[in-house]
């Protein structure tokens, strides 16, 4: 039998247009549409029946489904950054030149190699690649991993960027009822009449659901509906709108498709809805299952419901002759449909008696239909040709044939129960349903701990919740293996996931093999792991494993659903969040001027330091000892607002910074800095920083630039949850202030340069004291610290001012050659001065101790955060690795991070370690490496020879010193 | 071409001082010298040019223009003289931005957590706008946020990128 | 994604607003404490599936450490409160109480 024209039916389609044509590309055919058409009923109005290759053997596929449950209509989607790999035919709407490839075939879908794998595919059985790829060990590598990567994977993933825009949006509902169906928009009707704030979601663009196709007053009953939520001002509606998971506390993420389907609107092309819901409804629907019969997926075999579906909103006829098969009545409306559209039609029907409304109604329309009769086999290979019938309740011996060019089958009908399980809802098996559905008795709980997920209609099991629009039914019989007691030969093409080439005898080989969890079975063969997730195939797999198992269905359970509900595109997660939105970068005042001059950026937290200002024609190495050499022999200005800045302050404010720092602050002089160490209660170094003494009550604390933050909420969570009682306020002042250091013999003459009301003169204001007054017309405070070990005086201003001050240094100190440096340049100053640096000689385990700043720990307070756990005894272990300085013994610079070897091996044979370079550089003052690190009773080993073997199999050596390179006396820090 | 949701304009001029104390304790002298009463919690008071906002139970945060913050800074530390408190300037520390428009609402829904349908005429809400922080109320034809100065580009940008023409939250 | 009411502000935080920071009410070991002690103190935690009690601070608020008694079982939540107490408040105890009859502080009121 073969597949003729005409596929579109004269008239009707009730979701089409006809007077808009719309043109579209399938693997570089030219074809026709109508507006209205998805992409599965575009092609199906154009002969195409095949659409796609099972993944694992590459069977040709035909559309099974009607919506978003389809496995096998599968495309990769539109050009350049718009390419998008499996997309679903049924769900995607038909727009004017969409160009649709399709997948996993090679050289075309019609002629595709990999189909000699469904020749093999008796050699593939369930978890045939544990079996196989397991010995020798070598071929993983080279040979084995190499052709199972080219084989994985459905679709290609797109490699140009994504085009179009996408956002994300919040919600704050009474309800959100997922499902614009009958059943969720009566929900939501009742709650809107309470005055509850209501938010319905439907994932397709048309209210309504089965209803408007399954019944002949559903269109009606929908509109009626419609028009009464409509016009209520606490409702609203939104279509398109994908519910994808359900979260805890009511959180319900949804996508919205806005622009899918007109890529130039200009508008965001998806949003991402996060919705908080004080009660969620779930009235999501139920999804067709298929009946497992030889060859079931053969292009032509369909779902009832999707034949239906195509036939009523898109008057297409997938086929002139239809056979119907089913162990239900509902699929008889697939029949009657199908029959007034003057197709050909027999029903097939696994019950013995078929005598409710709906068989009655078709038996009066001459309709044949055959009681207690299966499929035991689909005839052709590319399209279906007729089948072959036989006792359901038998071994598939034939009892005879019809030719026919469509088979639409109907296993019964699952509730769609994701969402409910998402977070935590449970289910129950209802035995005379068969079919899982939710548990009303174990939904999912709100933060209140009372269930705030209710199911209703055939989301709930109830099939016909459209109420008095209903005929009766009879029950459906549970039909898992068609016939029953189907050969393995028939068994061996039953197919229960299509997408992943799942077959009745994978999962019961499975079983044998002892594969009795659900989950255990699920990932063993795969079953329900392609990118439909199981819709479809879930139930049928679990009730052929139970059978298989000997045990009922329920003690098998079923496997857990996560979300989401269908794919979610990453563009769409990261909303907005992408170019210079990815992530808030911070930038100081002066981060303009940075960028003019060219500065070479270092991302330190969401701040950008200026590195080095490399000039036109210099590599960032020699712009940084460039930088140095200004600074140690004239003046440079560094960036330094990103310094923590912390207000203290308070009648308790000096007690309470003994307790935060190793050492005394209650005791600096008002006028004067200390630096300071802050360590955890684990007694670890964790920030380090110079605080000011501003007035008797206030401190103001530096700490580093990534601390700021930390360290302010480190004095809340102690000034909140420990001593609450103590007097204390804090501010975290760090944005309020641009700071600048002016360093360099040269610093004191430019600043005496600029009109200002402070006296920076040695006497005035010495080295560790800090002044307040104005420079150059600036409010100013200026501290005299030094982290280069030069003359320097670190001044803030209010942030709004930072930029005006660095102009006017600038500008007085032009023939200063005055240079701006950068981070790397400050850091390998206070490496020449043996200055430690939090994160470079610390890395959360250090105490400092370890670093030689015993003199940093008061010895006269009785605690302080962390006290307690320096006492610990391998805290006072005399091996601790402690700081040295380190020169190489030839003109090498060793690799930051490198060890230095000890003698003999550990337990694992590898060389044992006496310690590790933790700061290393170039240095341009000395012209010659130097280095820090940690080393075994390195203090007490000043001269001997440490050994870093490199990954080159050569060996540094370097000898042990003070860790402080230059001016050892420190004559610099006064000019 | 649809017009934007919202125009976002970044507010320039004006000073902030944040002022902890124990406002049971203190708040009158604090109200005397802000001229303005003491918001409750989680609102703020305004005499339309002055506003004051609670921010946290210890902490007020006074919003003015720039050339009254030097007398309002003395009058604030006067008033509290003997008092455990802090007074800080904090005008440069912070950037302001109003969102203005029918649909400015739409513009915040899409950034922040916050919801505004329970947020008063007269509320403060301190959250996030999408990766930073923000404090926000309604002004006159829409809302008025604060962040900090060295997000002020993102802040920025992701307001003016949520208000894109075409993009109202209403259902089409 | 939780929702928690900070009781100093009284607003609903989502999870995003929040900055978890472990087991609440963990009393500070001093240079005094013995090492055992020291050991509870740093390192101990409890992980129960069932009542537990947590800080958290309203970071993208008002900037208040506050705790939580909560269910991380089923999420349940029995109540925020302010973290200047020493132990979870009795209106908090009496509503874990309703949901988990069984559950025994493990603290002594006297304390």
């Amino acid at each position: 039998m073969t597949h003729t024209p005409p596929f579109r039916l004269a008239k009707g389609g009730r979701l089409i247009d006809r007077a808009f044509q719309i043109p579209f590309r399938f693997d570089g055919r030219h074809l026709r549409g109508v507006q209205g058409d998805t992409l599965a009923s575009a092609l199906l109005a154009n002969g195409q029946m095949l659409m796609g290759r099972s993944f694992k053997y590459h069977r040709p596929r035909g559309p099974i489904a009607s919506g978003a449950e389809e496995p096998n209509a599968l495309f990769g989607l539109g050009q350049g950054g718009r390419f998008e790999p499996n997309q679903r035919a049924t769900t995607t709407l038909l727009t004017h030149g969409m160009v649709l490839r399709s997948q996993n075939c090679w050289p075309s879908l019609d002629a595709d190699i990999g189909a000699v794998n469904n020749w093999l595919s008796p050699m593939l059985p369930a978890g045939f690649y544990y079996k196989t790829f397991i010995h020798p060990r070598p071929f993983w590598k080279h040979l084995f991993e190499p052709i199972i990567r080219r084989s994985a994977g459905l679709g290609r993933a797109p490699t140009d960027p994504d085009p179009d825009r996408y956002e994300q949006a919040y919600a704050h509902v009474d309800l959100v009822v997922v499902g614009g169906g009958i059943a969720g928009l009566r929900a939501a009707r009742d709650a809107a009449e309470d005055g509850q704030k209501v938010l319905v979601l439907e994932q397709e663009a048309v209210w309504g659901g089965r209803t408007p196709v399954d019944h002949k007053d559903g269109p009606a009953a929908i509109a009626r509906l419609l028009d009464d939520l409509r016009a209520r001002q606490n409702v609203t509606l939104r279509r398109n709108t994908m519910a994808t998971g359900l979260y805890d506390h009511g959180y319900l993420l949804a996508r919205e498709a806005l622009a899918d389907h007109d890529p130039n609107a200009g508008i965001p092309r998806q949003r991402l809805w996060r919705i908080r819901a004080r009660r969620i409804i779930t009235a999501t629907g139920a999804l067709e299952r298929p009946l497992a019969f030889a060859c079931n997926d053969v292009p032509g075999v369909m779902l009832a419901s999707a034949v239906r579906d195509f036939l009523v909103n898109h008057a297409i006829a997938p086929g002139q002759r239809i056979v119907v098969v089913t162990n239900n009545d509902d699929a008889y409306r697939t029949a009657l449909t199908a029959a007034a559209e003057g197709l050909e039609v027999t029903v097939i029907d696994a019950r013995d008696q078929a005598d409710g409304d709906l068989p009655q109604a078709a038996r009066a329309r001459n309709i044949p239909v055959l009681t207690g009769t299966g499929i035991a086999k689909v005839k052709g290979s590319r399209h279906v040709e007729g089948v072959v019938l036989c006792a359901q309740d038998g071994d598939g011996k034939p009892t005879g044939g019809i030719d026919c060019d469509v088979v639409a089958m109907s296993g019964g009908w699952s509730p769609v129960v994701h969402l409910y399980s998402h977070c935590g809802g449970r289910l129950i098996w209802d035995d005379a349903r068969a079919m899982f559905r939710p548990d009303p008795d174990r939904p999912p709980l709100g933060a209140d701990g009372q269930g705030n997920v209710t199911a209703v209609g055939a989301a709930n099991g109830d099939l016909r919740c459209a109420g008095d629009l209903e005929r009766a039914e009879a029950a459906t019989m549970p039909v898992w293996c068609m016939p029953k007691d189907a050969p393995y030969r028939l068994r061996a093409k039953m197919w229960l996931d299509y997408q992943n080439d799942v077959k009745v005898t994978d999962v019961q080989l499975a079983a044998r093999e002892g594969y009795a969890s659900v989950e255990h079975t699920k990932r063993y063969t795969t079953l329900g792991m392609a990118t439909d997730q199981g819709k479809i195939s879930n139930i049928n797999g679990l009730a052929v494993l139970s059978t298989a198992l000997d045990q009922p269905i329920p003690q098998t359970g079923t496997t857990t659903f996560r979300p989401p509900y269908t794919p979610l595109t990453l563009a769409t997660i990261a909303a907005d969040a992408r170019g210079d939105a990815f992530q808030p970068l911070r930038k100081t005042a002066m981060h303009e001027w940075h960028e003019r001059h060219g500065a070479s950026w270092e991302p330190v937290g969401h701040w950008r330091r200026p590195y080095s200002y490399p000039r036109a024609g210099e590599d960032r190495h020699s712009a940084i000892n460039r930088e140095i050499l200004a600074v140690r022999k004239s003046v440079g200005t560094l960036d330094a607002s990103t310094l923590g800045k912390i207000i203290v302050k308070g009648p308790d404010a000096g007690r309470f910074l003994d307790m935060m720092y190793t050492n005394m602050m209650s005791s600096l002089p008002v006028g004067k800095c200390r630096y300071g160490l802050m360590c955890g209660e684990n007694g670890f170094l964790m920030d380090d920083g110079v605080v000011a003494r501003l007035s008797d009550d206030t401190w103001l604390c530096h700490t580093t630039t990534g601390g700021a933050d930390r360290i302010h909420g480190h004095m809340e969570d102690w000034l909140q949850c420990e001593w609450w009682d103590w007097q204390v306020y804090t501010a975290n002042l760090t944005e309020q202030y641009a700071q600048i250091a002016v360093a360099g013999p040269k610093a004191r003459e430019l600043l005496d340069r600029l009109p200002g009301s402070i006296d920076v003169s040695q006497d005035a204001l010495p080295f560790m004291q800090w002044a307040e007054g104005d420079i150059a017309g600036i409010p100013a405070r200026i501290y005299r610290i030094s982290f280069s070990g030069e003359l320097s005086y670190e001044i803030a201003v209010p942030a709004g001012r930072g930029l005006e001050l660095w102009d006017r240094l600038h500008e007085a100190g032009r023939d200063l050659g005055i240079t701006p440096y950068g981070t790397e340049a400050m850091h390998v100053m206070r490496a020449e001065k043996g200055f430690i640096m939090i994160g470079d000689e610390t890395d959360g385990t250090i105490i400092p101790q370890d670093l030689g700043l015993g003199w940093a720990i008061s010895k006269k307070k009785s605690d302080y955060i962390g006290k307690r756990a320096q006492s610990r005894s391998f805290m006072k272990d005399r091996t601790r690795w402690q700081l040295v300085g380190i020169e190489s013994l030839d003109d090498r610079v060793i690799p930051d991070g490198a060890y230095a070897v000890d003698e003999g091996t550990n337990a694992n044979g590898q060389r044992k370690t006496q310690g590790r370079v933790t700061s290393s550089y170039h240095s341009p003052t000395l012209d010659r490496p130097i280095a820090m690190g940690l080393v075994r009773h390195g203090p007490e080993r000043m001269g001997q020879i440490l050994e870093f073997p490199m990954p080159s199999g050569e060996v540094l050596k370097a000898r042990i010193c003070d860790p402080v390179f230059y001016d050892k006396e420190g004559s610099r820090l006064n000019g | 071409m649809a017009e934007a949701l919202a125009s976002v304009v970044r507010v320039e001029g004006l000073g902030m001082i944040a002022i902890r104390a124990d406002l049971s304790r203190a708040g009158d002298a604090i109200a005397g010298a802000a001229g303005l009463a003491i918001p409750d919690v989680t609102r703020h008071t305004t005499d339309g040019s002055r506003t004051l906002g609670w921010m946290s139970p210890d902490e007020l945060l006074l919003i003015l223009p720039a050339q009254e913050l030097p007398e309002a800074l003395s009058a604030l530390d006067q008033a509290l003289t003997g008092e455990h408190a802090l007074v800080v300037d904090v005008s440069d520390a912070r950037a302001v931005f109003d969102v203005l428009g029918p649909h400015a609402g739409d513009v915040i829904a899409k950034l922040s957590p916050a919801d505004l349908d329970a947020l008063p005429s007269d509320g403060l809400r301190r959250s996030r706008a999408a990766q930073t922080a923000v404090a926000l109320w309604r002004i006159e034809g829409g809302m008025r946020l604060i962040g900090f100065r060295s997000t002020a580009d993102y802040l920025g940008l992701i307001l003016r990128n949520a208000a894109i023409p075409g993009s109202r939250l209403a259902p089409r | 994604m939780l929702i928690l009411t900070c009781p100093y502000c009284g607003v609903a935080a989502e999870e995003t607003e929040l900055q978890p920071g472990g087991e609440a009410h963990l009393k500070r070991v001093g240079p005094e404490g013995s090492d055992d002690e020291l050991e509870g103190y740093l390192f101990a935690r409890k992980n129960p599936k069932g009542v537990h009690f947590e800080r958290w601070r309203h970071a993208y608020g008002c900037g208040k450490w506050f705790l939580a008694a909560r269910d991380t079982a089923t999420l349940q939540v029995y109540g925020t409160y302010k973290a200047q107490t020493t132990h979870p408040p009795a209106d908090v105890v009496s509503e874990i109480r309703k949901s988990r009859p069984d559950w025994q502080p493990d603290w002594t009121q006297a304390e």
